[in-house]
């Protein structure tokens, strides 16, 4: 009976343990949004005498309205929601239309599109001679970099959608076809509507890495009007940041810090808040499509590990 | 279901028609031209690595050019930066996942420890966030928080007393290693633990209430049958982990990286970029993947392998 008693006891101070942990992995998770939501809306100018931690000093809404007027921000927002929408649009019909007509057990030359698939998942030539490719098909520097060699959603998310269909019934393609339904037919009008799930999670899945990506910029990009939201970020951040370094290795000399401390800028909007602002602006529409993205991915990834 | 009584037979027979086929192929069509484009044609580029290829000759050069007798493999070995990179890359791959496999593995039992539902999925929709979001930002983000001019971490440990003035935490290489593992850990724990959580539900129920019945406590289920339970998945995870020692997360790395700390940051897939797309070599840049290719593959095979061989679980 004491025994039970004593277990019961370390059993309970376990659970606190564990308890007290958890709530660590969420503040650590957690505090960085937080961090950079409270600092975009302190004064610009205040936040040069240190972040704030817990809450606004100087409450703001400024450096956001300035990041939602600033000229090169909206640009950089229309590339990416533009870019996002239309890739994940055409990649979805058309990686869907080839798992299609891949999963048909009576397509000829399957084993041709299979080496293909298997081919692009596992060997890849490097950035550089995909660089090359870029420009001799007169894509770099141009809107199109983005869209075209993403239209494609890879072979892993053909072997997703193939093993969705399996589980369709045959004998509901079988009654289509003696309907006199044709292979695009039955693609479009039974297939498609019956495997929306999985449509949803890849389209969550391709959302978010569009939206995140800053590398294409990076590779093959030199225009100003191409930069996507997360390039632009990407570029305020290493600016800053070559700055903040200057600004500590001449500390001893008040003159010249004086000097670095004004191109940073002064008033309620500085280099720095406009920055987290900026940051927080690129990080909403993830948060709203983080509820979605949640319920599908546990989904997304179960189906690749269990039948990829 | 079946109308007009066909048999199975004749149903597939069905598909095996001209017109049938040619639908089928013309849906294949766009898909298949993409791969052939985008995937399958760049591997010519990777003749380069072998080539005298200069940029101004374009995507014909690679095959006009000349060999050059493995004179851009030799630069790759010269460079003065080709130790240090080897040094970072396997550095920041072994450390970091010595602390991350563990970490992610030990917060996945703590999670399945919980009793209360509701907490445990409070939980893990705010550890699973970050994933969602871009490492500019999450970088970004750290950067910061690790600002010398004021930032989260340097006040606190100011107010601590353990500093006495601020230090520049992405400015000295010997910070970069730990701050880039730690940052990934905090971004992808709560995305990580999902395959560990899979594998802990997917162990016998009965082998845990027989244990119950032999009065082994939380501690002694977790060691003698959730973990042996498990024990594959982890493995799996291991050989991707050693299959993947070459590979850094480019994303996060470039985001973090600058001229201060680029003694400690400098790691291949960064290298490539500099040398190939910034300073045009290209025909090094490509030499240099070429070569990380061939030894994460030899390093697969190796760590499948004794897989194979331990423990009788391996990808192949």
């Amino acid at each position: 009976m004491n025994n039970i008693t004593i277990s019961k006891a370390v059993s309970k101070t376990a659970d606190a343990i564990i308890i007290a942990i958890m709530i660590i992995a969420v503040i650590l998770t957690v505090y960085p949004f937080y961090y950079a939501v409270i600092n975009s809306l302190n004064e610009g100018n205040d936040l040069l005498k240190g972040y704030v931690l817990l809450w606004p000093r100087k409450f703001t809404w400024d450096s956001w309205k300035a990041a939602l007027s600033d000229s090169a921000i909206l640009n950089a927002l229309a590339v990416t929601a533009s870019r996002t929408v239309i890739v994940t649009v055409f990649q979805l019909f058309i990686t869907s239309m080839f798992a299609y007509a891949f999963s048909r057990p009576y397509l000829k030359h399957k084993k041709f599109y299979a080496a293909l698939g298997f081919c692009s998942m596992y060997i890849s030539g490097g950035i550089i001679p995909f660089f090359l490719l870029i420009s001799a098909l007169g894509l770099y520097d141009t809107y199109w970099v983005y869209i075209i060699p993403s239209l494609f959603g890879g072979f892993y998310n053909v072997i997703i959608f193939t093993s969705n269909y399996k589980a369709i019934p045959a004998s509901l393609f079988e009654s289509a076809k003696l309907d006199g339904a044709g292979e695009f037919r039955i693609f479009l009008s039974i297939v498609t509507p019956l495997t929306k799930p999985v449509l949803a999670a890849l389209g969550v899945f391709s959302v978010v890495g569009l939206w995140n990506d800053y590398s294409t910029s990076l590779y093959y990009t030199q225009k100003p009007a191409l930069q996507t939201l997360q390039y632009y970020i990407l570029k305020l951040v290493k600016s800053r940041g070559a700055l903040e370094q200057l600004q500590s290795s001449v500390a001893g000399n008040p003159e010249i810090a004086q000097l670095f401390s004004s191109i940073d800028g002064s008033g309620t909007v500085t280099a720095k808040s406009l920055e987290l602002a900026a940051m927080v602006l690129a990080t909403i529409p993830m948060v709203i499509m983080y509820p979605f993205a949640q319920k599908f991915f546990a989904q997304g990834m179960l189906v690749g590990s269990v039948k990829g | 279901m079946r109308k007009k009584g066909k048999t199975p037979a004749q149903i597939t027979a069905l598909g095996k028609d001209r017109k049938t086929q040619l639908t089928l192929h013309a849906m294949l069509l766009p898909g298949t031209i993409l791969i052939i484009i985008f995937n399958i044609v760049p591997l010519y580029g990777i003749l380069i690595a072998f080539k005298a290829f200069r940029p101004m000759m374009g995507f014909s050069g690679i095959f006009t050019s000349s060999w050059n007798n493995f004179e851009n493999f030799k630069q790759v070995f010269r460079s003065s930066e080709f130790w240090p990179m080897i040094r970072n890359t396997l550095g920041i791959n072994l450390l970091g996942q010595c602390i991350t496999i563990p970490a992610t593995l030990i917060f996945a039992l703590l999670l399945n420890e919980l009793t209360s539902k509701r907490f445990r999925r409070f939980v893990q929709t705010a550890t699973f966030l970050p994933h969602f979001i871009s490492w500019v930002i999450f970088g970004g983000l750290c950067i910061n928080i690790l600002s010398p001019d004021g930032g989260a971490l340097n006040q606190i440990l100011m107010v601590l007393k353990l500093i006495d003035k601020p230090i520049l935490f992405m400015g000295e290489a010997r910070y970069f290693w730990l701050i880039v593992i730690l940052s990934g850990l905090v971004k992808d724990i709560g995305y990580g633990s999902i395959i560990y959580l899979a594998a802990i539900a997917g162990v016998d129920p009965t082998l845990h209430e027989a244990a119950t019945v032999d009065g082994a406590n939380r501690f002694q289920k977790i060691w003698h049958v959730t973990l042996p339970g498990i024990l594959p998945t982890v493995m799996i995870m291991l050989i991707f982990a050693v299959a993947g020692m070459l590979n850094n997360n480019f994303t996060q790395i470039y985001v973090m990286q600058n001229p201060l700390n680029q003694p400690a940051s400098q790691v291949i897939d960064t290298y490539v970029y500099q040398i190939g797309l910034e300073k045009f070599q290209f025909g090094v840049g490509t030499a240099t993947s070429l070569l990380k290719s061939v030894l994460a593959l030899a390093l697969l095979t190796m760590a499948n392998f004794v897989s194979n061989k331990i423990t009788d679980t391996g990808l192949f």
